[in-house]
């Protein structure tokens, strides 16, 4: 297996920028929708380089869904980003309706994702935007790990897949430690590290604490930790999960989310059904967060990589 | 000319009576008041081919609210996208005909599943938008009931429209003055409705939706404007050609028993 170094912190949301003007460079389908925070959701080079692609809607989201349903009707692919708790939320019955009941190909861009985003405080931290979509059908929901995966997903959502796609994105700087070249499919998890003694499945940000948190497990009690990147939430990956409780005998989930209806419980249904094995959550515990900044609030909420090695020794006890 | 438009029409309110009745439950109020305007977009002012359901630059009908499907499949039967016969398996398991139009149950026609109230007249924009981006000449016209004005997304889709000028699109409000509970405007106010358009920036045109010279006249109208989208407000009586139907809101979501469907048709 590689090792995983950081490259240096990037916000994910330059990830998303990146794809768009690389794809908007050779697609003239791809039109860019805005909801007055075109800067701050990273479309703004988008918008700069095709500004006859690009359509300022006002601070009305769930008008911005219904256009993205009419503008996929007529053959084109919009992208349509604000902060993921207004793109998830505000919008849910027209996401629900005019995309996914249509099975219409369109991006949402959910970014500020998580509690990463900090100061701003609870209003703008999106920590149930996977909980509120994950029932509906049809829809594809990604999660990237680092800017790079993000920038690559967004590009193979855009380009190979066929329905509604919703991809959440953070805005703090994080260590970008993904290549460029990987191979990635949506809909497949990504194995980023060996082991048998425990499964972290983990998602978006916390990949990266999970790196981390494994480094600790074996340098300090000898544990060898598998830690598998679920980039697509939906659809899951099963044979990755159910191989791990195969093989681990216990998993550990982690996102930046909240544990109730989040990544954990996409695993665990699958977990229940197939190979029941001792789980437990690393994610927010169905609370609102509050201002700080990002390492403040991951530690103080236990999202980050201090609990990963908490919960995984105390988890390693209960196996049979 | 008129009197063809009123025997198409005399025949789909019968259509929309019969596929409702064999249902058992459905919405006859505001299918029977737009039977008109349908009998007008289809067989007059719309440019489509039922024998070719996605010719590429047809003009789209986009049926904001979606409870007068029946109203929509009797007149796309009518037209010739399907057989009259499949009318009867309206809101059956496994048809093709959803209680609210779905486009993946595979009738010809259907250009959006909606029934969600509000959320039409934005797909309505982004189809606007597209075509002027592409350079296409087809014209889409959304339709939107009275009642559904009260969603604060419409307002939302009507500030869009204006602000790309949107002159290809024109939206008819089925203007019949009725919803569940009771008037529109006991059950929270809609007037001065021509005002409220007219701010947002729209062309703005009143009609009778039961004249037809009245509806061609304002489809005229709604044609020659070149800056800005245009609403219909269309004046109809829900359940407009039953005298027993008509004007009484608690036919918004019934539909007629197999004892009442004969003395429904005879007051055709």
């Amino acid at each position: 297996m590689q090792a995983w170094s950081n490259q240096g912190n990037l916000a994910s949301k330059i990830g998303f920028g990146n794809a768009l003007l690389k794809v908007g460079l050779h697609n003239p389908k791809l039109i860019g929708l805005g909801s007055d925070i075109t800067k701050s959701v990273g479309m703004d080079q988008f918008a700069e380089a095709f500004p006859a692609r690009f359509f300022s809607l006002g601070i009305a989201e769930q008008n911005a869904i219904g256009v993205s349903a009419g503008m996929a009707l007529s053959g084109l692919i919009p992208v349509f980003a604000t902060y993921g708790v207004f793109a998830s939320m505000r919008t849910l019955d027209q996401i629900r309706i005019s995309l996914c009941y249509n099975k219409l190909h369109a991006i949402i861009g959910g970014a500020h994702a998580g509690i990463s985003v900090g100061p701003d405080g609870a209003t703008h931290q999106a920590l149930e935007d996977i909980a509120s979509l994950r029932a509906l059908p049809n829809l594809t929901i990604l999660s990237p790990c680092d800017s790079n995966q993000t920038e690559l997903l967004t590009s193979l959502a855009i380009e190979n897949e066929h329905g509604p796609v919703y991809i959440r994105f953070g805005r703090e700087p994080m260590p970008n430690f993904t290549a460029m070249d990987d191979h990635l499919e949506i809909g497949k998890a990504q194995i980023i590290r060996q082991g048998s003694d425990i499964a972290i499945f983990a998602t978006g940000h916390l990949v990266w604490q999970s790196i981390q948190a494994a480094t600790i497990l074996e340098k300090d009690f000898g544990i060898k930790a598998r830690i598998i990147n679920i980039h697509t939430i939906k659809p899951i990956d099963k044979q990755s999960i159910i191989e791990s409780a195969i093989q681990c005998g216990c998993i550990l989930t982690a996102e930046e989310h909240q544990i109730t209806s989040g990544l954990g419980s996409a695993i665990a249904e699958v977990v229940v059904k197939e190979h029941p094995v001792p789980m437990d959550f690393v994610g927010m515990p169905n609370v609102f967060g509050e201002s700080g900044t990002a390492a403040e609030l991951m530690q103080k909420y236990g999202m980050n990589s201090d609990t990963i090695v908490n919960k995984a020794l105390l988890l390693i006890q209960r196996k049979s | 000319m008129n009197q063809s438009l009123k025997q198409i029409a005399k025949e789909i309110r019968l259509l929309t009576l019969q596929s409702l009745c064999a249902a058992g439950s459905g919405h006859t109020g505001a299918s029977l008041g737009l039977a008109d305007i349908f009998t007008f977009l289809y067989f007059r002012q719309m440019k489509h081919r039922p024998q070719e359901p996605d010719w590429p630059v047809r003009d789209r009908l986009i049926l904001s609210i979606g409870h007068v499907a029946p109203v929509l499949y009797a007149t796309l039967a009518k037209a010739g996208y399907f057989s009259l016969e499949e009318l009867s398996t309206l809101r059956k398991l496994g048809t093709r005909l959803q209680g609210h139009p779905g486009r993946e149950h595979g009738l010809p026609g259907i250009e959006l599943s909606a029934g969600s109230l509000g959320q039409g007249l934005s797909v309505a924009v982004g189809m606007a938008m597209a075509a002027k981006h592409q350079k296409l000449a087809y014209q889409i016209y959304a339709i939107t009931g009275d009642g559904e004005l009260q969603e604060g997304s419409i307002w939302e889709a009507a500030m869009s429209a204006a602000h790309y000028q949107l002159d290809n699109l024109t939206v008819v409000v089925d203007r019949n003055g009725l919803q569940i509970d009771g008037t529109t405007e006991s059950v929270m106010k809609l007037e001065p409705l021509s005002q409220k358009w007219e701010s947002f920036g729209w062309n703005v045109i009143q009609c009778d939706g039961h004249d037809f010279s009245e509806i061609e006249n304002s489809f005229k109208i709604a044609s020659a404007e070149k800056t800005k989208p245009s609403v219909i407000i269309a004046r109809t009586i829900m359940g407009k050609g039953v005298s027993e139907i008509e004007n009484q809101h608690q036919w918004h979501g019934k539909a007629p028993e197999t004892t009442e469907l004969e003395r429904f048709i005879n007051q055709l």
